[in-house]
């Protein structure tokens, strides 16, 4: 981990409805769960799920109180559509890390719907975290045709 | 199903999540609920665990289930929203005097700041009014500890209890160490087993047997405010003395985030309140200071009973959800107005979606429209702004027919009832029979958009899909009859998207006349298109196979095809 052991970590991830922001949070929340760590998750269902904005939290560490990220502290945020990040740029910490699908080969991507997959590749380059761990997690998370594609997104978001 | 699962056997699961899997491990013998969120997921969880749940029509018929059930000595829970109470109210403020004989969880999630709902009512004052103990977890290790002494609070002074989530319990995810391992199904040694007692003067509330009713149900809650005082599920936290914090539910977190240094009293039974304890605990901190959501239910109580205790400032914090931050203010005595978040891009109707063509063309006609709950709600907002009234479930029909009865002629004939499948199901029956019974002169017109699913709340099965909570085949109940049941002269039934002319033409037709239409404009949710085609033709397979097979096996009324176990299978 490139944080202080002690620290809570906070990654946001937000989007639109449907763009597989839940997913991500989901996945992400599953990885660092099985990696060891105290984890919690929040986002809201229903209404915002219809196109709108949406957010997803998740807070890892040795100790997480609030599911919530307070106002201004991510120390990850990571976005999957390019209209949302003005929106959401205001949770990032001074010297936190703002992911984009400007960040990826989108060109390469197997499939458009894939994009929140390689986004994560693209976030795993700044945890220490096994990548079997990663790909163990993609694999439970998706059925079984889908998991070749999804690995290549990962690999192209880990290696862009 | 799937849960993420650690090497120590932790599960990371959500608040619903955690309460299914805690009514699975306690023996629940039925779950029933009406879909809505942040409540949802409870009981599909516990269905997918295994359990026996199943969606009622409304939260009423529900509450009213699972109280037979309960009657019968079984352990039930029963799921709705914080407004779906107001709809099983009337069973909720009877049941607490009857008491039940088996144990009965009323789990019910509020929505502070209302993230999908048309209010932020709380909860808690239902506990105290219908006088229902009250549990508050704070996250999903606690809401899976917890349900286990609700049950066990509930058989030991018969007693159905409310459970009160809110979306940050529901639908936040946190580990749980569970009692049991996954995958196996839990000893059901000390669980209830249902049984048939008579006891006429306790499940028969006429006014004789009501009135000592209401004598034993304060005496139970007075047995178990002591009960609560020394022996209830909450929890002292001794740190520094300065400042101690009374709180509950999901404020438990966000308190200790914003003082990690305060003392703090977490309550998990705050009706009765504890109040012999939080009297004690106010005493040994220097100030006290009450974190708690939306109304200042545990504040004004504590006053009420002369414990010097402080509260938020509520010209500020009464709305929407407490976080960090707010915590922090509120402890700072920091009453300026919240920071402006920047305005996210507002939810729309899906592109493609039925209801887009149904509010167009009410639109072209320049309707009236008194509107329901769905996701067809969204249809006021702008570009189409084409619904002009909200409230509540089932209100559609009343509120339209009001209209009609004192709007003059030339605006009372532009006036609409729409209502979605599944909230015409849950309240709009008895406004269907109203409009029959009190025809308004210029007659009216309801609109029914059938999208074959309860699509807000995540497609959710209703008796009008013919698919019971799990999937499996059930009785199809038909709009069409039962609008000519009631006495509807006009009933027809057409597709907005691919009859769009038609559905335009039989609405202006109908608006010309001073009679009574019922206009159902049935096409699919496109969420749920594919697995409702699927269904459909596993329905035809199943009912082509049932005529073959064997003729008497075929009902008159559904072609065999209805009956409960035909068409089996999740799709």
């Amino acid at each position: 981990m490139k944080q202080p052991a002690n620290q809570t970590v906070n990654v946001r991830f937000a989007g639109l409805g449907g763009t597989g922001v839940i997913k991500a949070s989901d996945i992400f929340a599953d990885v660092v769960f099985r990696a060891g760590h105290m984890v919690k998750k929040a986002e809201v269902h229903g209404m915002s799920q219809r196109g709108g904005s949406v957010q997803s939290d998740v807070r890892f560490g040795t100790e997480v109180h609030s599911p919530m990220i307070p106002d201004g502290t991510c120390d990850f945020l990571v976005v999957m559509e390019p209209t949302q990040v003005e929106v959401v740029r205001g949770g990032l910490r001074s010297n936190g890390v703002l992911i984009t699908p400007a960040d990826i080969a989108t060109a390469k991507l197997p499939s458009a719907k894939a994009l929140n997959v390689a986004m994560l590749g693209r976030l795993s380059r700044h945890f220490d975290i096994p990548e079997q761990v990663w790909y163990d997690s993609l694999r439970a998370h998706f059925p079984e045709k889908l998991h070749a594609a999804n690995a290549a997104a990962f690999a192209l978001g880990r290696n862009s | 199903m799937h849960f993420s699962q650690d090497k120590s056997g932790r599960l990371l699961l959500s608040g619903n999540e955690a309460v299914a899997l805690a009514a699975w491990h306690c023996g629940v013998a039925l779950g029933t609920g009406y879909p809505g969120t942040p409540s949802t997921e409870i009981l599909e969880s516990f269905s997918a665990l295994g359990g026996k749940a199943q969606w009622a029509p409304n939260e009423k018929v529900a509450a009213e289930v699972a109280l037979g059930a309960a009657f019968g000595r079984a352990r039930v829970i029963c799921t709705m929203k914080h407004v779906g109470l107001n709809v099983a109210a009337d069973v909720l403020f009877t049941m607490t005097y009857s008491g039940v004989d088996g144990g009965y969880v009323l789990a019910v999630a509020d929505d502070p700041g209302m993230a999908s709902s048309q209010n932020e009512q709380d909860s808690r004052r239902y506990a105290e009014a219908a006088v229902a103990p009250l549990f508050e977890p704070a996250d999903s290790q606690d809401a899976y500890d917890l349900l286990q002494v609700a049950f066990e609070v509930s058989e030991r002074w018969k007693i159905p209890v409310i459970f009160r989530l809110t979306t940050r319990v529901s639908h936040s995810m946190s580990p749980v160490k569970p009692r049991f391992p996954l995958g196996t199904r839990p000893p059901m040694a000390g669980v209830p087993q249902p049984e048939f007692v008579r006891d006429i003067p306790s499940h028969v509330m006429v006014p004789g047997h009501a009135r000592p009713a209401h004598r034993r149900l304060r005496a139970k809650m007075a047995e178990m405010e002591i009960w609560n005082d020394t022996q209830g599920p909450n929890r002292i936290e001794r740190r520094q003395s300065t400042l101690g914090i009374v709180t509950a539910g999901i404020s438990y977190h966000h308190a200790r985030e914003a003082a990690p240094d305060a003392s703090v009293l977490k309550l998990g039974l705050s009706y009765p309140l504890p109040l012999s304890l939080i009297r004690s605990f106010a005493a040994s901190v220097d100030r006290c200071v009450v974190i708690e959501e939306n109304d200042p239910w545990l504040a004004t109580a504590c006053r009420a009973a002369g414990i010097k205790v402080e509260a938020k400032d509520d010209a500020i914090f009464r709305y929407g959800e407490l976080n960090v931050d707010r915590v922090r203010r509120i402890l700072a005595h920091d009453s300026r107005p919240d920071p402006v978040a920047p305005r996210g891009k507002p939810p729309e109707l899906c592109p493609g979606c039925p209801h887009r063509s149904s509010f167009e063309v009410m639109k072209e006609l320049d309707c009236i429209v008194s509107g329901d709950i769905g996701c067809y709600t969204l249809a006021a907002l702008p570009p189409l702004a084409a619904m002009d009234m909200m409230i509540d479930m089932g209100a559609a029909i009343g509120m339209g027919l009001g209209l009609r009865h004192v709007l003059p002629r030339e605006q009372a004939r532009r006036v609409v009832s729409v209502i979605g499948d599944s909230t015409f199901l849950h309240g709009g029956l008895p406004g269907l029979v109203e409009m029959a019974y009190n025809p308004p002169e210029t007659g009216h017109v309801l609109v029914i958009l059938d999208n074959g699913t309860t699509a807000m709340t995540g497609q959710q099965e209703h008796p009008g899909t013919g698919r019971r909570l799990d999937g499996s085949g059930t009785y199809r109940v038909s709009y069409e009859d039962m609008a000519r049941a009631a006495g509807i002269k006009n009933v027809f039934s057409v597709n907005p998207i691919r009859e769009r002319a038609k559905f335009k033409s039989l609405l202006a037709e109908s608006l010309a006349k001073d009679e009574l239409t019922v206009l159902i404009a049935r096409s699919p949710c496109i969420l749920a298109a594919g697995r409702i085609t699927a269904w459909e033709k596993e329905r035809k397979a199943a009912k082509q196979g049932a005529v073959e097979s064997s003729a008497a096996s075929a009902c008159p009324e559904c072609g065999g095809a209805g009956v409960p176990g035909a068409g089996e299978g999740k799709l």
